[in-house]
This record gives C-alpha cells, sequence and structure tokens, in this order.
C-alpha cells in the first residue's frame, strides 16, 4: 500500500495547543512521525531580555497555558536567588496555594480531555466545568483566570482577600467528592481500557534516553523523584504528602497515578491553608528604587520546580543590568513531546498519535518558548 | 483501576437526569451577567483630575500598549503634562502593572472583561474614569500597600549634629556612591521637572547617568544648560522637587542632593572635560557682562560656547555676586564657589573686579566698545523697613551683614557686630540665612546664642523653606511668625527690644501687599540688635534718566522682550533678579536664554 502523509494539528481536537505533528501512514499504521513545533513561538527567550525584571511576569505565564504559575515561580526563585532576597514566609505558603491549585486545575483538565481523543466528551465538559470553579478562586486572588501574573519576584503580588480560604476549602471538598464519578466516568470505562491499557507504552529505558520526569518518570520506573520532595522549595519541607508511583509503563497507569496525584495536591491544599500565617507581609522589593529600576547582581542561576509534567526550570544570567541577560526554558514536556515522538511515535495506529499527545502530558509552547 | 463492566452500568447514567446539569444555558447568561472579582484586571479606568500624564504607566508596560497622547483644551497646571495614556487592546496583556506603578493613583483597572465591535478601532482609546463604556462601571484592580512598584521614601541626607552651629562648617553632608545610587533608582523619568525647572535641566538625564555611575555624562547633562551645578547643587530653590511625580503619593526625588552629588564626586580632569567641551574660540565677537552673579556668569559661559570674547564687570573684589557674598557659608562653601567660577574662568571669561558700571565706567563706553551688553545686576540692596527706630546703630541689614560675614571668613574683613541678643525680621530664606549666620557668629564670640524671629507670616505659610525652618528651630532661632514689626522699642539711646502685634491679614481685598494688625495682641521681644531681612531691591545707577524713561518697569524690574532684549537698546539684554524671580535658577535661565538671543541679535546684524 502506498504510504500516506498525514497533517494531526495545529487544528485538531485531540492535539494540545498549536502543535502539529506530521504522520505518515501505511493504513492506519504511522511510520515515520515529524514533530513540527513553532506554532506559539514568540521567542520567549528573547523577548525576556528585552524587558524589566518585572516586566517579563507579563510574559512568561504564556510559556504553559494551562499552567502558568509554575513559570512565575522559577522566574520569582531565579531572581530572588541572584538578588539574595529572602522571601517573607506568608509568600512562601500563598505560593504553595497558587501552585497547588493550579495542579489540580491542569489535572482534572488532563484526566477530562481524554474525552477528545477517545469521543467521550462529557469527560470534557465535567472537567472544563471543574476546572473553572478553580480559576474563579485564581480570579478573585490575582485578578486573571488564566494569566495569574501574581508569583512576582520577592513574594507575591496581594495579600489573599477575606474569607478566601474558606472559599478554597468549598472547592476542592467539592472536587474530592467528583472524583470517584471521573474514575468510574474515565477510569473504569471499558472503551478507555481499550485505548489506553498497555497502549502508548513509555519504557523506563525510554524514560532514562530522553530524560522524561514527572508522572511519566515515576509511573514507569517507580523512583519517587518529584522536586518538591527531594529538592523542596517554598515550603514543600513542612507538608506531609506522598509522591504516587507505578511501575508499568502503559498509558492507564500514568492516568493512575495523575489520579493519585490528585488527591495528595488535596491533601496539601487543607495543610497550607491550616498552616499559613495569618499576618505578616506577603512581598519584599527586589531592589531599591522603583520597578522600571530594578535590577539583579550578575550571576547564574539554575532554578527548577515540579510541575504536573516533570521538573520545570529556568537557567537565569544577570550581567547586572534592568533587564535579564540570558534566560533559557527547560520545558517539562521537550523529551517527550519533541524527541518522543520522532522516535517512538512510529508503530501506533493514527487514533492513537492524539492519546499519545494526551497522556505523555505535553505542553507545546514549552517545547517552543 | 481495573475497568468495570456490569449490565446495570447504562442504567446509571439515569441518576445523572435529576442533577443540576453542569453547563449553563445562554438565556442564564444573558438576563444575569456574571460580575467579575473585585481584583479583576479588565479595562481601564482613568482618572483625568488625578492623573499627571507623567507616561509612567507607558514606560513600564511590558507590551507597549500604552501611549501618551496630547489632550486638546486640558487646563495647564503645574507639575502636570497635558497628555493621557492611551491603551490598544490590541497589545495590552491585562497585567495592571501600570496600575501598580501610577505615581498619581489615577489609573485603575474596571471589572469590565467585554467588549465586542465590528470597529477595530474602538480598541484603541483613552479611557477617563468611565472606562471604555462611559458608563463608570465599578473598580477593578486597584494598587495597594503589596503591589506598590514605587520607591515612595527617600533616602534622608544627614546633617551634621546640631553642634554645627559653632562653626561655619558646611551642615549637609551629602550622599554616599550607595545612597545616590539608591535615590537615583527612584526617578520614574517623566520630566516634570525638566517642564518647571526655570532653566529647563536636564534631571532625569542626569540622575540616569548617577543610576549609571556614568559621572562625565552626568557633568555634561548639568553643563548643557547650568554652569552653577556647585551652588545649585547646594543652595538651589529646587522648584523641580515641588512638582516631583514621586511627591504625590510619596516623598520627591532629592533632585538637589544628587546634582551635587555630581560635582563632589566627578574627578577634576573629567568635570573639566565635560564642563569645557563646547567652549570655543572666541572669534564672534565681544561682549560686556555687567554683575558676575547668577545671571551674568551664565551669560557669560554660555557666550563663550557660542564663540563670543566676554568681559564682565564686578562693583565688588570679588566676583560671584550673590553667591560670594549672599548665601552663608555653612549652605554654601567658599570650594564649591570658587569651582563654579573656576570653570567660567578656565573658559576664557575675563573679570574686571572694583568696577561699578555707572561709576567707573558708563554703559555708553561699554556700548562703544562692545558688540552687546548684558546687565545682571541683581538686588542688591535691602530694602529699607520704616518703622519707629529703624534709623539706630544697632538696626542692620542683611545684605551687608552676609557679604560682610563671608568677608570676614575670607579674612578680608572683620567680624560684622553682633550683640548677645539679636532679633531678624523677616520669614524667608535670606532671613533664615541671618538668624543663622547670627547664631554662629554669638556662639564664635559669646559661646552661646540668642536669635529671635519676627515674620507676617504664619507657620504654614512662611516663605522660606521647610528645611530652613526646621534646621533654624533646631538650631536655636525662636520664632514669632504671625507677628508683624510695629516698632523698635530705644531706651537711653539703647535698643531694649522690637515690639510686635498680631497680623490679622498680610493682603488686602484686592489682593495688594498691605498687612492689617490687631494692636491688643502685642508684646516686646527682647534683643538690643536688630536684623531686617525683609526683602532687596535693584539699583539702577548705570541708567541715565533718558534710559530710565524709554525702559519699561514693573514693580522695580525691567521689562524686556524675548531673551533679555530691552526694548529701544537691541545691543542691550538683561537678566536675573532684576527681570525675574529673584532666585538663582531664575538668573542661570535668564543668562542662558541671553547669551542665545545675544549671539541671535550679532548674527542678525552682521548680515
Amino acid at each position: 500500500m502506498k504510504e500516506v502523509k498525514l497533517f494531526l494539528g495545529p487544528q485538531h481536537p485531540g492535539m494540545h495547543g498549536n502543535y502539529s505533528v506530521h504522520m505518515y501512514v501505511d493504513g492506519d499504521i504511522i511510520n515515520k512521525s515529524r514533530p513540527t513545533p513553532g506554532f506559539l513561538h514568540r521567542g520567549f527567550e528573547k523577548l525576556m531580555e528585552r524587558r524589566h525584571w518585572m516586566g517579563n511576569l507579563a510574559l512568561i505565564p504564556r510559556i504553559c497555558v494551562p499552567e502558568p504559575d509554575i513559570n512565575e515561580m522559577v522566574y520569582a526563585m531565579g531572581v530572588e536567588a541572584l538578588a539574595g532576597i529572602e522571601v517573607p514566609e506568608k509568600a512562601h505558603w500563598i505560593r504553595m496555594l497558587v501552585l497547588e491549585m493550579a495542579r489540580i486545575a491542569v489535572h482534572v483538565m488532563g484526566l477530562g480531555f481524554i474525552g477528545g481523543p477517545t469521543g467521550m466528551y462529557t469527560a470534557t465538559y465535567w472537567a472544563i466545568a471543574q476546572r473553572d470553579l478553580i480559576l474563579d478562586l485564581f480570579e478573585e486572588l490575582t485578578g486573571a483566570r488564566i494569566y495569574h501574573m501574581y508569583i512576582v519576584p520577592g513574594g507575591v503580588r496581594k495579600d489573599i482577600p477575606e474569607g478566601f480560604l474558606q472559599r478554597v476549602i468549598d472547592v476542592i471538598d467539592e472536587l474530592e467528592t467528583k472524583i470517584p464519578e471521573y474514575e468510574e466516568l474515565i477510569l473504569k470505562h471499558p472503551v478507555i481500557h481499550a485505548r489506553i491499557k498497555d497502549n502508548i507504552m513509555l519504557p523506563a529505558e525510554v524514560v532514562w534516553e530522553l530524560g522524561v520526569t514527572g508522572i511519566g518518570m515515576r509511573s514507569s520506573t517507580g523512583k519517587a523523584n518529584d522536586l518538591r520532595k527531594v529538592k523542596p522549595y517554598a515550603r514543600y519541607d513542612q507538608v506531609e504528602f506522598e509522591v504516587p508511583t507505578a511501575d508499568y509503563s502503559d498509558a492507564l497507569t500514568r492516568m493512575n497515578v495523575k489520579v493519585r496525584e490528585l488527591y495528595q495536591s488535596i491533601g496539601i491544599v487543607r495543610q497550607v491553608i491550616a498552616k499559613m500565617p495569618v499576618e505578616g507581609a506577603v512581598n519584599v522589593p527586589v531592589a531599591a528604587g522603583n520597578a522600571l529600576r530594578w535590577t539583579v547582581p550578575a550571576g547564574m542561576v539554575y532554578s527548577a520546580i515540579e510541575s504536573s509534567r516533570g521538573e520545570y526550570g529556568y537557567l537565569i544570567v544577570s550581567d547586572g543590568r534592568e533587564m535579564p541577560y540570558r534566560i533559557a526554558v527547560r520545558g517539562a514536556s521537550y523529551p517527550q513531546g519533541l524527541l518522543g515522538i520522532e522516535k517512538y511515535l512510529k508503530g501506533y495506529r493514527i487514533d492513537d498519535a492524539s492519546l499519545w499527545m494526551d497522556t505523555m502530558g505535553v505542553c507545546s509552547p514549552e517545547i517552543d518558548r | 483501576m481495573n475497568k468495570e463492566k456490569s449490565m446495570f452500568s447504562p442504567i446509571k447514567a439515569w441518576k445523572y437526569l435529576v442533577r443540576r446539569p453542569v453547563t449553563v444555558l445562554m438565556k442564564d447568561i444573558f438576563d444575569n451577567p456574571r460580575e467579575a472579582s473585585d481584583r479583576y484586571r479588565g479595562f481601564h479606568q482613568n482618572d483625568w483630575e488625578k492623573c499627571l500624564g507623567c507616561g509612567t504607566c507607558s514606560r513600564i508596560c511590558p507590551t507597549n500598549a500604552i501611549e501618551m497622547l496630547p489632550v486638546e483644551g486640558l487646563e495647564k497646571k503645574e507639575g502636570y503634562k497635558s497628555e493621557r495614556p492611551a491603551f490598544d487592546y490590541g497589545r495590552c496583556s491585562f497585567c495592571a502593572i501600570c496600575v501598580d506603578i501610577c505615581p498619581s493613583d489615577s489609573l485603575n483597572m474596571s471589572k469590565e472583561y467585554l467588549h465586542l465591535s465590528k470597529d477595530a478601532d474602538t480598541f484603541y482609546f483613552m479611557p477617563d474614569s468611565t472606562g471604555i463604556h462611559k458608563d463608570s462601571r465599578a473598580h477593578g484592580y486597584l494598587r495597594d500597600g503589596d503591589s506598590e512598584l514605587l520607591d515612595l521614601e527617600r533616602y534622608a541626607m544627614e546633617l551634621e549634629p546640631v553642634d554645627r552651629k559653632k562653626s561655619f562648617m558646611e551642615i549637609v553632608k551629602g550622599y554616599s556612591m550607595e545612597k545616590a545610587l539608591a535615590e537615583s533608582a527612584r526617578c520614574v523619568e517623566c520630566g516634570i521637572c525638566t517642564e518647571t525647572c526655570p532653566a529647563h535641566m536636564n534631571i532625569p538625564e542626569y540622575i540616569r547617568s548617577v543610576w549609571k555611575g556614568d559621572m562625565k555624562e552626568a557633568m555634561s547633562w548639568l553643563y548643557k544648560t547650568n554652569p552653577l551645578a556647585n551652588v545649585c547643587g547646594r543652595i538651589c530653590t529646587h522648584k523641580c522637587e515641588g512638582v516631583c511625580a514621586l511627591g504625590h503619593r510619596g516623598e520627591a526625588i532629592a533632585i538637589r542632593w544628587l546634582k551635587r552629588f555630581i560635582v563632589d564626586n566627578t574627578s577634576e580632569d573629567l568635570y573639566d572635560e565635560a564642563a569645557l567641551e563646547f567652549v570655543i574660540e572666541p572669534v564672534n565677537g565681544k561682549v560686556a557682562v555687567v554683575g558676575s552673579g547668577p545671571s551674568g556668569l551664565s551669560c557669560a559661559y554660555y557666550l563663550r560656547t557660542l564663540g563670543y570674547e566676554v568681559d564682565v564687570y564686578e562693583e565688588k573684589a570679588l566676583p560671584g555676586g550673590v553667591i560670594r557674598y549672599g548665601g552663608p557659608e555653612y549652605r554654601l562653601p567658599e570650594e564649591s564657589v570658587l569651582k563654579d567660577i573656576g570653570i567660567i574662568e578656565k573658559a576664557g571669561v575675563k573679570f574686571i573686579v572694583n568696577t561699578k558700571v555707572g561709576r567707573d565706567v558708563s554703559l555708553d563706553k561699554l556700548r562703544d566698545e562692545y558688540d552687546a551688553v548684558f546687565l545682571g545686576t541683581g538686588f542688591s540692596l535691602s530694602r529699607e523697613l520704616k518703622i519707629p527706630g529703624y534709623e539706630h546703630e544697632d538696626v542692620a541689614y542683611a545684605i551687608p551683614f552676609l557679604g560682610q560675614t563671608r568677608d570676614y571668613l575670607r579674612n578680608l574683613a572683620k567680624m560684622p557686630e553682633v550683640h548677645e541678643k539679636t532679633v531678624v525680621i523677616g520669614g524667608g530664606n535670606v532671613a533664615f540665612d541671618v538668624g543663622r549666620t547670627l547664631i554662629r557668629l554669638q556662639q564664635t564670640k559669646y559661646n552661646k546664642d540668642f536669635v529671635s524671629m519676627a515674620a507676617l507670616e504664619h507657620r504654614g505659610i512662611l516663605p522660606c523653606d521647610i528645611e530652613e525652618l526646621e534646621e533654624g528651630e533646631e538650631e536655636g532661632i525662636k520664632g514669632h511668625f504671625g507677628y508683624g514689626p510695629a516698632e523698635i522699642v530705644i531706651k537711653d539711646g539703647k535698643i531694649q527690644g522690637l515690639k510686635v502685634q498680631k497680623v490679622i491679614s498680610i493682603f488686602d481685598e484686592e489682593g495688594r501687599f498691605n498687612p492689617s494688625y490687631d494692636p491688643t495682641d502685642s508684646f516686646v521681644i527682647e534683643a538690643t540688635q536688630v536684623f531686617i531681612a525683609t526683602g532687596q531691591r535693584p539699583e539702577y545707577a548705570y541708567l541715565d534718566e533718558e534710559m530710565l524713561s524709554k525702559i519699561t518697569m514693573e514693580r522695580g524690574q525691567l521689562k524686556t522682550g524675548a531673551h533679555g532684549q530691552l526694548e529701544n537698546y537691541p545691543w542691550l539684554f538683561a537678566g536675573g533678579d532684576i527681570v525675574q524671580g529673584p532666585d538663582i535658577i531664575t538668573g542661570v535661565a535668564n543668562g542662558h536664554s541671553s547669551a542665545e538671543g545675544i549671539d541671535a541679535y550679532l548674527r542678525s546684524i552682521k548680515k
């Protein structure tokens, strides 16, 4: 049979973001695949070199749309390390709250979006509605639903509004009661099982070969490698949580690990709310002067945190001026989203390709950055 | 998770029939539009009453979405620009950093998040407080103390402790490098100061140079508009700081002290290089400058940069006028004066001292010998105060007293006569100069001080700078503010004190100076010597009667055309106190402007 070239994305319900995969198929089997990134390439890294340290705040959340806060956090951590600033205690806890809420939102969405490539849109709608409740909270706390621009070098931008923490508890309580329904609808569903059980494999040797982190790594190697545990930032060393692992490499196992992480995050949010100091400053200035003239001492620092997809880091270089000299982004989806597709998508069926994107944890702008 | 396979599975779906649906009807959305949260970052609102037009929002904007546009018909107010920000929502990222840095607190965001239009141009607009849809929706995101992006507190200038009054040592210590850098980092570069400064100094530019640590560049900026940087870095009236954008919510930038930092911390070779960079060969003509005060020095310096030979005529033995004989040593040390005048001498200006125009040489002669003449003779005489007893020999005037004190400190004169108990009449900066100089002389002579002060104005409206009042009182001046002088009480030929009475009003109904008093509220301030510092006046002995009749005067000042050129006498220019002011920076500005005017005039007649 003649080999046919097929385009998956950038416009496709199963595609995550503006990303494209060129597939050379024989029948419905993929013989060769070429990832085609760049649709979201704005030159984030270069743009950052032309903006004030504070101004970059408006740009960096766009490097990962569903989970923007990780960008703010690694940026802030890097700048703080270079400037030698100590973040106020309360800010650490607020940051953890934001990061875990973001993780919950993105995991819920990841869980529901499997409905796209499998044709079960109920899951997608449920997930979007559930996530919106968290976005409401973000709107109340930060002033925006998606691009929060809230975690800033030096702390967080504003204190917590009155009664906010109770509303967070209400939302996560309600979410906790819903998760079993998701499990029933998605993870126990025979159709989904037929599609992702023993399929879309990410074997341990591929993890080591490509440098996959996050759920992909934890679910196939059994290694509890989570930066929140192994290299705690903020106040993750003061909350109790487990790092779920597994030792099978199919997509269903990855989804199960994701749900178990969801429960852990809910637990972290509850602990953060219980332990967060009531009083205290929420930020300190980065440097003397106004934000137009904040300078960061010369130096180079790599800061990394655990995103929902794995290790997410910024390498920040400052030459002492009011703008960064260079920032390089380590996107967590780069290994599997770019290299993985090129090398390991072949052999699967056409309709597995979007499930591949979905269950591997791929966020295309962080590949493009 | 294992899959569930049961024949009842399809039935489970029925339970969702009685659940509230996850989706919402469009009708509900239209009937009950959702209001955004209190912090929502929607479209901008800008209170035009508060907005300074400073453009800080535009400079911080990470997406270049804000443009400052001139607004026609906006009332021109000092300290405000007639520009307002316009937003391009094709670019805006709704980050609200502009709100957090707004120095006037005029900018905020609304809860409006919907704008639908076929006309793309409506996405570019200049908001006022009614927002994009002109219907005054509720405020959304506002700046608060946590999200502040300005540095509102000034880095304090250290003063010598109060023991400073025992000597004439300079009292202001000056910024350290570290503090100067931190202070200069507060500037938002709006340039409102430049508009307000009489000399339109490039203030944001030289502050930026300090921030970059480039002293030569900073010096170059200073000398573009002001050749008396040492003097103005110490005793300028700093109108710039009065309008500083930072002053609206916090403390104004210490512009004057940063200027002083530049001149004090630039090495001599860089200093000379920057100051003399534009001085050229004197090939264009010859100009006489009458009076070597700030306006004369400024005019002379800029004439040298325009290629003229300049002779400055000075009545006294040393050039400098008010900066040599007026400002007190503890504010303006001799080295600073010498440095500024030294640069002007290095620029090739010739000083002809001990020569009074009108006495030793006539204006006519100057006219014959030079291509043009600049008059900058200043307010050289004290304004008399004719209250009973004013002719007593122990009544002294500010100008000669301050002059003699400076000469005494130069070992060129004896110490002025100072009694143990003195009173100063006046409430301006000069009155405080006299009072604080008296304290120092009394400390030298008697090892104790006793200086009282009486001024018409009450404390809140004293014409002096607030620092003068605070520092003066700290040094021991006993102020009686809101009390006007009625009589110098003399007994047996000796002054016993100054009788003062409560001031009811200073100006009459027509707004003229005409103080009225309450004679029932009066007392005598104990003193044996009275100093009068109620203002200065000009002397026009060099103008003959014909000239006086042809020159228009207004309240003792000459009325001039553009660049200080006098009507009927195109070769004659004037500036400084006799035209405008009185203050030093206005004199500097006039001198510069006249230099340009003289150049234009001489070029025009050569054609």
